[in-house]
């Protein structure tokens, strides 16, 4: 009824304000039943058990008072301090494993991004079959990640595996045959198996990135006299630093915790040189059975991303202020 | 300006190289898949000494592929449905509506992709058992647990990609919808869903790829019964005395709908990616 009358009255006269006092209240209604699902979901899977965890990570919860979680003794900030006590064990293997994920995160996202950054801009113009090889690149982000790293799994057994046929058989660089999947080189294989993961996805967003470069600026830059390095590092780096900034970000962010990778890799127990934080944690909690440490231990995971990621921000923010 | 001859020479080392590095594993899992067991029990070879199709069949008796098959598409279907359908209208409500709490629903939703999944692992798994206790819905160890978690780590992309959709959608359609005497949800559903087909369909397949392939939470949610593929599969190739010929078939025929449902639609994925990253 109301519709019809609002309806009518814009026809008359588009230009006249409609009252629109009656409707107001069930209007304002029907966005936040419209988000109701979304909310519920939220609070269900991310928010509530948030505050689950942070709780947890004050108790002394072990596998023999899991069931009854709610009454388990209030340690405080005991676990934290288990956690963050570098003479123990707990502590020396949480920074030792921090410390191995800084390294990991570091290198993946580097080589990542100068991969995706070679590839972009490799078929940024066009040639014959570039098409193919484009979608040649994105096959490794459209596999399933679990049936990729099994595959890796398998290239890196000792005796069986491809990546030893080569280096061995086929291009002699080594006179044995090295263990890939544990002890020190297992790092090498995590990295290399993420790159290979990771790389097509910096490949997919700087190409985006490039495709919004105008040509007329290359042009301008060629008459200014740059070569092709020139023009990399006068017009495309520059033009693609928003892109940029949000790739590394988003990468940093999913390299730094990655379980997929070297549990798929690995199994539940990673080696020594290999203990990423998520594997750590998931290790301290469920097999070895004590989460209140484990969850103290995410908590500061997260904290430590909250902050990179605040300062990563703000760092930008301040700088974009200089050039706006 | 014509490419110089140095810079085409290092284009194409550098792509086949890229290539090369790209491509391996899939060539290993290919012509692996058709070898017969004695070839994978040796040093490796390039090619089948035999080539056969026996792994296909053999794989589905050598663990309980089929089952694992069958819960993680059930899981996956379900959950990119609704979590397409959960995102759509509470897109929707961001892109249409002035409200309040609207910007902090957007943050707060966004931000939740960036937590550790390792933080709500232990919380979910009690909650999920408390609430079995209490209630007698059973989430633990249930397709109906994995489904809403699944569901729930794709919403804030899906409904991030999806308001960016819907923004790029005139409002003067929903207008013209509603002079034809629609009210705002059949505005909503007969003209802006229709037209923001692409973008759902990119929101449904980024959410079956993320559900299809999750590892960390399906390892502890799930049981026998329910385990999906991405973790039985796992917890075989980690074995020692694997069938390796099998494992591959199996991580071919795992990974065909993904892909290419992937590689068809990734300009959608591309183009929803993006958006907000270069605006």
């Amino acid at each position: 009824m109301v519709d019809t009358v609002e309806r009518s009255t814009r026809v008359a006269a588009p230009g006249t304000p409609v009252p629109r006092r009656r409707r107001r209240p069930r209007r304002e209604l029907l966005p936040y039943l419209l988000l109701a699902p979304a909310i519920l979901f939220e609070l269900l899977i991310h928010i509530v058990p948030m505050g689950v965890g942070v709780f947890i990570s004050l108790l002394h919860l072990t596998q023999f008072n899991l069931h009854d979680w709610r009454h388990a003794p209030f340690a405080g900030t005991g676990n934290y301090r288990v956690a963050l006590n570098f003479d123990q064990a707990a502590g020396k293997a949480l920074l030792h494993s921090f410390w191995v994920t800084f390294a990991y995160t570091a290198l993946v996202l580097a080589i990542s991004w100068l991969f995706g950054m070679a590839g972009a801009v490799f078929t940024q113009h066009t040639f014959r079959g570039r098409g193919l090889v484009r979608t040649a690149f994105l096959i490794p982000y459209a596999l399933p990640m679990f049936a990729a790293v099994i595959t890796w799994n398998f290239m890196l057994q000792r005796d069986t595996g491809a990546v030893n046929h080569i280096l061995v058989d086929d291009l002699h660089l080594m006179h044995s045959r090295p263990f890939w999947l544990i002890g020190p080189n297992s790092f090498v294989s995590l990295v290399l198996v993420a790159v290979w993961r990771n790389w097509p996805f910096a490949f997919l967003i700087i190409t985006a990135g490039l495709q919004s470069i105008r040509a007329d600026l290359y042009e301008a830059a060629a008459i200014d006299g740059a070569g092709v390095i020139g023009q990399i590092r006068y017009v495309t780096l520059p033009m693609l630093r928003p892109v940029n900034r949000v790739l590394i970000l988003v990468l940093f962010l999913w390299t730094f915790n990655d379980f997929t990778t070297p549990y798929t890799l690995f199994g539940k127990s990673a080696p020594h040189a290999a203990d990423l934080i998520s594997i750590h944690i998931y290790q301290s909690s469920f097999v070895t059975w004590n989460f209140g440490v484990g969850s103290a231990m995410s908590v500061l995971l997260l904290g430590f991303l909250l902050l990179v990621t605040g300062i990563y921000l703000s760092a930008f923010r301040a700088r974009s202020d200089d050039y706006a | 300006m014509r490419e110089p001859t140095w810079f085409r020479w290092t284009r194409r080392i550098g792509l086949a190289v890229l290539l090369a590095f790209t491509l391996l594993p899939v060539y290993v899992m290919l012509t692996t898949s058709l070898k017969p067991l004695r070839d994978v029990q040796s040093s490796f070879r390039w090619w089948p000494s035999r080539p056969t199709v026996r792994p296909f069949f053999d794989m589905w008796h050598t663990i309980p592929l089929a089952r694992y098959f069958v819960n993680s598409l059930i899981v996956s279907c379900l959950a990119s449905v609704a979590s397409v359908l959960v995102a759509l209208v509470a897109a929707y409500a961001v892109s249409r509506y002035r409200f309040r709490g609207r910007q902090v629903f957007s943050i707060v939703v966004l931000s939740t992709q960036m937590f550790p999944g390792i933080l709500f692992l232990l919380p979910l798994y009690v909650i999920f058992v408390d609430i079995g206790n209490s209630t007698g819905i059973t989430l633990y160890g249930s397709r109906v647990g994995l489904i809403i978690t699944y569901l729930t780590f794709t919403l804030p992309f899906a409904i991030w990609m999806l308001i960016g959709y819907l923004d790029s959608i005139p409002r003067e359609l929903d207008e013209a919808a509603k002079v034809d005497g629609n009210g705002p949800m059949g505005a909503f559903i007969r003209v802006v869903i229709p037209a923001a087909v692409p973008g759902v369909v990119a929101v449904l397949i980024y959410a079956f790829m993320t559900a299809w392939g999750e590892v960390l939470f399906a390892s502890v949610l799930t049981d026998d019964s329910t385990r999906t593929l991405a973790v039985g599969l796992q917890g075989y190739a980690t074995q020692n005395n694997v069938y390796w010929n099998q494992v591959m078939a199996a991580s071919l025929i795992v990974s065909i709908p993904v892909a290419v449902g992937f590689l068809v639609l990734q300009r959608y994925l591309v183009a929803g990616m993006t958006a907000g990253s270069i605006k």
